[in-house]
């Protein structure tokens, strides 16, 4: 099927192709008839030894061999002589029906149900298969038997690691043999074998030898790879760890129980409304664990914090999150008085903290807040849906510390709560600092892999560099690399796009002078309530994709406007979220809302200007959670009765997605699907609305 | 840039099946339920099913089938879940899941998942992740994936993940562009995306895209096909990064693949066609919404309406 030139048939081509056909036709249903018959005389035999030489595909004829050798073993009684071979012989078939056809699944399959037989001599594979990889170095079929081989002889690895590099050094250009090595390499490093531990030792080799193919060729990726599997082996650390957390340690929450508080002598940045006195704890780890729990996570209190919920942020049903969330409950006191707790976090005290390498979390962290309940208030609250939230800029003014210097106002610094492991640190600088040095030259020469490989090395540096400020010293460097690689390489324009967007991302929110120019006072001068709310605006920034969550986890009020996001993967770890601005965005479905789900304080959302309903391929349906991907039941009868009468079936994304929000005020229009049916469905779905598309509903 | 020449792709695809007496076509003939299923599911999208006779395809199918309950690839031949899958599909292609013994297909599938989770293709033990993803989808489709531990299928997958990203076809085996679709694909049926690295398997899949036509491959160094507009494609969609691909380009490699003349499209241009990469070229054109074709889901390949009418209609 592949590589066949498309001409027409002449006739007498044809007349031969027809013969042919006629004969292997005869052969396949004599094959046939003799399989179904279970007939293994010598003639029956040959037949089918014919078969599998002319068309190695055909499976049934490899399956009727195998019972033929099963026979043929059968009769031999044992004799060890007459054994080996009947099995040399079936090999001697199949490494004809190879020649026929190299790539043959079931020739290669056979192969290793003779081998599996014993008796038979492994060297000889090894032989036969240095001639075949000679022939077609990147067949991953004789690969794959290589492994196999390899195991039934009990090689070293190290023999075979040395097999790699011979077939390098013959042809870099063998992706087939770089990622052999990688597996090779990781199982030897994994076991601390002798002269492979240290893992610097052998990564600094490794860095030499796949320069040697980058610098020979930098348009060819068979090192492309390699090279950025031995750039994670030397930044990233295996363990778990505490990146950051919803209080920040040392923070002073002020917990207020009606909503609209004019008190501007405290810090807007950490003041949480919560009408039951409850406040949200968020812990975001450096990778995805499992086993955060009551027992693994213990707080201390003046009162009872025992048996919380945690809950992984996840939109499945898995066990395994970067992000975990639970609420605590604070007394109810007096109305008119107000209460200050200092809650103590300890994490990772007792071990069941476990990455999904199965790591322990072993740097037992502890943070600290105070949580300050203010007095209620003795005005009527009033919600925020009826005072409806306007996106205007005159809306919002750049926010000006007050009080407080600027310094403790944006809780910045407090989040990134570990740094660690300084010890290997002093190699991993050096080595990237070196690589940096190398990768500029190429990159100086407009090569793609050169700035592509130098913005990546210079994002480790500044991560390794200043784990705890996260100074990003090199991020104006990075960003105009990926500006290059857009005009460079415009196919994959739209990857450097979305690596620009996250470096940006890094950038502003990488220092507290930078993330105050984002922060805005948000007060409505068309109706009565005086806000105190701080919206952080990152519209009009060219994003493509959202990071640095991490440093966010205090907004309240986000305004990512007027971008160029199609996904919102990750918000959901902003469980602060009241009020979301994602309009003018290029958010594709519904499900691409998936995130919001999970954001059980969402109030305001505004989705107007996005495409959502233009496309006929979702790019969402497998990571939201629904019934086709087993993470979410299908209840469409009772979701018949909320709908009244509107077809679920046919609004079931609208329905997984908006059933669970408590939504007061939605904006939706200018996308293809916000018709008035659509809108009318939404009045139903989400009983909380009060403004719809501007719109006060009752 | 050409046209997609629709009507000329469907007179090929129904001409495959009159033309038994080819050489090609006996060599294929051990898997003309693959054929079957690649011809209908894109006579589908090109919104032409009703010109096939659907009685005599599902009479057909169910002669295919074997006492095990698993289906061979024609009459006549041994049963295996590579043309198990395609049998369910073709009936799904139809509404005529009900024709089946449900129960005896789903106890032939996941009768075949070993103690480590992983699947064999079939009584004689090769070992395969394209098995993992046959029999979830298959089960998946016929309602019953509690008849296998699909923890443990879904563990062995990921001990077939690679440093780059992708996934092999065995523990330590190399990324390969089919072997992805299948392991994604069988983590997105199972509701388990998230043990995949989006970013590290997005580069490499968007890296296939060949500068010079637009075209995919299957790994890195090699020719672009028109197949991995559907191998690479579907994963790309599925872990939500295929905007790093250009579409533009693409849509044109696979145009210029077609035959226009005699229908049909070919792996590479001016190739000869045959009714797998027309399927895969039509597939690929609806991943790229590509108009006037009905939309394809990426995880189970068959159009998006009739998986939602199989999994959400219950
Ligand atoms: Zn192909």
């Amino acid at each position: 099927m592949h590589g066949r030139p498309r001409k027409a048939a002449k006739p007498e081509d044809e007349a031969a192709s027809a013969a042919q056909a006629q004969e292997l036709r005869a052969l396949q249903s004599q094959l046939l008839s003799n399989h179904h018959n279970k007939i293994y005389t010598d003639e029956a035999q040959q037949l089918s030894a014919k078969l599998v030489q002319q068309n190695p595909e055909s499976y049934t004829a490899w399956n009727y061999r195998k019972l033929v050798v099963q026979h043929n073993l059968a009769q031999s009684e044992s004799d060890p002589d007459s054994l080996k071979s009947i099995l040399d012989q079936e090999l001697g078939l199949v490494e004809s029906a190879l020649k026929q056809n190299f790539k043959s699944y079931g020739a290669w399959h056979h192969r290793k149900w003779v081998l599996s037989k014993g008796h038979s001599v492994l060297d000889r594979e090894l032989k036969l298969l240095k001639r075949f990889q000679q022939s077609d170095p990147r067949n991953f079929h004789a690969w794959n038997y290589r492994r196999f081989v390899a195991a039934l002889l009990n090689r070293s690895e190290e023999e075979e690691l040395d097999y790699t590099r011979e077939m390098i050094e013959h042809n870099f250009s063998n992706y087939s043999a770089w990622h052999n090595r990688s597996v090779l390499l990781c199982n030897l490093m994994k076991k601390k074998s002798q002269g492979f531990f240290p893992k610097e030792k052998v990564l600094n080799d490794e860095y030499e030898h796949v320069h040697d193919a980058i610098f020979t060729d930098p348009d060819d990726q068979s090192g492309w790879f390699y090279y950025l599997w031995l750039l994670d082996q030397t930044v990233k650390t295996d363990a778990p760890l505490l990146v950051a957390s919803w209080p920040a340690h040392e923070s002073d929450v002020i917990l207020s129980r009606n909503r609209r508080s004019d008190d501007s002598s405290f810090s807007p940045f950490d003041s949480f409304h919560s009408d039951s006195g409850t406040i949200p704890l968020i812990l975001y780890f450096n990778q995805a664990v499992e086993g955060v729990n009551s027992s693994t996570i213990t707080i201390e209190s003046s009162f009872c914090t025992k048996d919380l919920n945690w809950k992984p942020l996840l939109q499945n049903n898995s066990q395994l999150s970067q992000v975990w969330v639970t609420h605590i409950k604070f007394p109810d006191v007096k109305p008119h008085s107000s209460e200050a707790y200092q809650l103590k976090i300890s994490v990772g005290q007792s071990q069941g903290i476990i990455s999904a390498s199965g790591i322990h979390y072993s740097h037992p962290t502890q943070l600290a807040f105070k949580v300050c309940l203010r007095p209620i208030e003795t005005e009527p609250a009033t919600k925020k849906g009826g005072h409806r939230i306007l996106w205007r800029d005159e809306n919002f003014h750049m926010y000006q510390p007050q009080s407080q210097e600027p310094d403790e106002v944006v809780p910045i610094d407090q989040l990134i709560i570990n740094d660690h492991e300084p010890t290997a640190s002093n190699w991993r600088a050096e080595t990237i600092a070196n690589e940096i040095a190398l990768f500029r030259e190429l990159s100086e020469l407009n090569c793609k892999i050169g700035k592509l490989t130098l913005a990546r090395l210079l994002t480790a540096h500044d991560v390794i560099l200043s784990p705890r400020t996260s100074k990003m010293a090199h991020s104006e460097e990075v960003l105009e690399l990926y500006t290059d690689l857009i005009k460079l390489d415009p196919l994959h324009s739209q990857y450097y796009k979305d690596e620009h967007s996250l470096v940006l991302l890094q950038k502003v929110t990488s220092n507290r002078e930078s993330l105050l120019n984002h922060c805005f006072s948000y007060k409505n001068l068309a109706s009565s309530s005086i806000g105190n709310d701080i919206c952080l605006r990152l519209s009009n920034l060219s994003l493509s994709r959202m990071g640095s969550i991490e440093k966010l986890l205090w907004v309240q009020m986000l305004d990512l406007s007027h971008n160029e996001l199609h996904s919102i993967e990750g918000l959901e770890a902003m469980q602060l979220l009241s009020c979301l601005n994602l309009s003018n965005n290029k958010l594709g479905s519904l499900t691409a809302l998936g995130p919001l789900r999970l954001l059980k304080s969402l109030e305001v959302l505004d989705i107007s200007y996005n495409e959502i309903g233009s496309h006929t391929i979702d790019r969402t349906r497998y990571l939201c959670s629904t019934p086709l991907s087993h993470t979410e039941e299908t209840s469409w009868n009772s979701d018949e009765i909320v709908t009244g009468g509107a077809s679920v079936k046919d609004n079931w994304e609208a329905v997984l997605i908006f059933k669970s929000m408590s939504l007061t005020q939605l904006a939706i229009v200018g996308n293809a699907i916000s018709g008035e049916n659509f809108k009318s469905l939404l009045v139903k779905l989400v009983p909380t609305l009060e403004w719809l598309d501007g719109d006060k509903l009752h | 840039m050409g046209e997609l020449a629709s009507q000329k792709h469907v007179q090929f695809i129904v001409s495959v099946e009159k033309k038994k007496d080819s050489f090609e076509s006996v060599v294929m003939e051990h898997i003309r339920m693959n054929g079957a299923y690649w011809g209908l599911t894109a006579l589908d999208l090109l919104g032409k099913l009703h010109v096939v006779d659907v009685e005599e395809v599902v009479s057909w199918v169910l002669q295919c089938q074997d006492d095990s309950g698993g289906f061979g690839g024609n009459i006549g031949h041994d049963p295996h879940v590579l043309y198990t899958l395609s049998a369910v599909q073709v009936l799904a292609l139809f509404d005529k899941l009900d024709v089946l013994d449900i129960e005896k297909v789903a106890s032939y599938v996941a009768g075949l998942q070993n103690e480590d989770g992983s699947f064999s293709g079939d009584m004689w033990g090769e070992i395969d992740t394209r098995f993992s993803y046959i029999a979830i989808s298959c089960l998946s489709l016929l309602h019953r994936l509690d008849k296998i531990n699909v923890e443990k299928a879904v563990n062995y997958i990921l001990s077939c993940k690679n440093h780059d990203g992708g996934f092999g076809c065995t523990p330590g085996a190399e990324s390969h562009a089919g072997q992805i679709f299948c392991c994604v694909g069988a983590l997105a049926i199972t509701g388990s995306l998230h043990h995949i690295d989006k970013d590290l398997l997005g580069w490499w899949l968007c890296e296939r895209q060949d500068n010079k036509t637009g075209g995919l491959n299957g790994r890195p160094e090699k020719l672009p096909d028109v197949c991995y507009s559907w191998w690479a494609l579907s994963s790309l969609i599925m872990i939500d990064r295929v905007h790093w691909i250009n579409k533009d380009k693409l849509i044109k490699f696979i145009l210029d693949c077609q035959d226009i003349e005699n229908g049909g499209i070919s792996d590479r241009p001016d190739d000869a066609v045959d009714v797998y990469h027309t399927y895969f070229g039509v597939a690929g054109l609806s991943l790229l919404e590509y108009p006037g074709l009905k939309a394809i889901d990426p995880a189970y390949a068959l159009p998006v309406d009739v998986v939602d009418r199989i999994i959400l209609d219950r």
